[in-house]
């Protein structure tokens, strides 16, 4: 399984999602530069959180542009693994690549906390380790993650069981608890919470492991079928 | 032809704006009790060359669906008038002088795709 990390400028997470894809998991693991078209043939690519282009004008609506992603969204249209974390979910909402958009948190701060997570999806490539139901003790670290979509859009979400993970306590406002959705198809994700931050016992908690062990568990049976 | 274009984005008055209740919330802390509502937007001048006002329009209006506003959650509106060139802003001047906005590795700053 070969992991690719998008580096936007401003990109923070880029290190940690590396860390736990080379050192915890011992996957191979490929940087992939902004300005770069080529995925340099990996199996799932991760938008990480950060900065990219410093938030200028929205989060995310600058990195879209960037001659990667048009790469990445033809990925996602031939059903490459699409993982968008934090600063990842709002680059895929601005795309169009999922639906909505993250606005300011209603606190007005900037939650950098732990939160239990609810999984509402365990058939994903990203969550078939885990259980439907089952608590995810996973942080957030964002002010811009409150999950915003019309009324239509929401109740398709929830029709079409695309909402991923749902807060157990909300921290941000995001419509109906939302902390991650999935596009249709199940291959590209988004979610708020940093997996990565989460895969070591130092780190105070292992429950990210299981979404990128899920990943791993997903390549090896494409490669063995 | 020189054009000004004044662009004002604003959220949906569907969207929660915690800015706009953050900010009528230090309004009312300093007294001003009158205020009902407040929301808080963007406003962007943009300096274009057109061969029309309406051509500019037009251009704009692409510019604002496509970068400028997310139709999810933010409305837009603008105004076109003629450029003052003699009154250009900081960021108009250093356009001429790309040197003066190099980035922290060196390399000019560049939008994307660059």
């Amino acid at each position: 399984m070969n992991f690719g990390v998008v580096v936007f400028p401003g990109t923070w997470s880029d290190r940690d999602c590396g860390w736990v894809v080379d050192q915890v998991l011992g996957a191979r693991l490929t940087y992939l530069w902004h300005k770069s078209p080529d995925l340099r043939g990996v199996d799932c690519v991760i938008l990480p959180g950060g900065f990219s282009y410093g938030d200028y004008l929205r989060c995310g609506a600058i990195a879209r542009f960037s001659p990667v992603m048009q790469a990445v969204a033809e990925f996602a249209d031939r059903g490459g693994l699409v993982w968008g974390i934090c600063n990842g979910f709002q680059v895929l909402c601005e795309a169009g690549l999922l639906p909505g958009a993250l606005i300011r948190n209603d606190s007005m701060e900037f939650r950098c906390v732990w939160t239990d997570l609810i999984v509402e999806r365990d058939d994903l490539p990203y969550t078939r380790e885990t259980r439907r139901g089952e608590v995810l003790r996973i942080p957030i670290s964002h002010g811009e993650g409150n999950y915003f979509a019309d009324p239509e859009t929401l109740a398709r979400l929830e029709e079409d069981r695309q909402v991923v993970f749902r807060y157990r306590e909300n921290p941000n406002g995001s419509a109906n608890s939302i902390a991650g959705i999935v596009n249709r198809r199940g291959n590209v994700l988004g979610m708020m919470p940093h997996p990565e931050r989460c895969c070591e016992a130092e780190l105070g908690g292992t429950d990210g492991l299981k979404l990128f062990q899920s990943v791993i568990q997903s390549g090896v049976e494409v490669l063995t079928a | 032809m020189a054009l000004l274009a004044k662009v004002t984005v604003t959220p949906k008055p569907v969207v929660n704006d915690p800015q706009g209740v953050t900010v009528r919330g230090g309004l009312e802390h300093l007294g001003f009790a009158e205020v009902r509502d407040v929301r808080v937007g963007k406003y962007i001048e943009i300096r274009l060359d057109a061969p029309s006002a309406e051509e500019a329009r037009r251009r704009v209006e692409e510019m604002c669906r496509r970068l400028l506003a997310n139709h999810v959650i933010e409305d837009f509106h603008f105004e076109i008038s003629e450029a003052d060139i003699d009154h250009l802003s900081t960021n108009g001047d250093s356009l001429e002088r790309p040197e003066s906005h190099l980035s922290t590795d060196g390399e000019p700053a560049e939008g994307p795709g660059g």
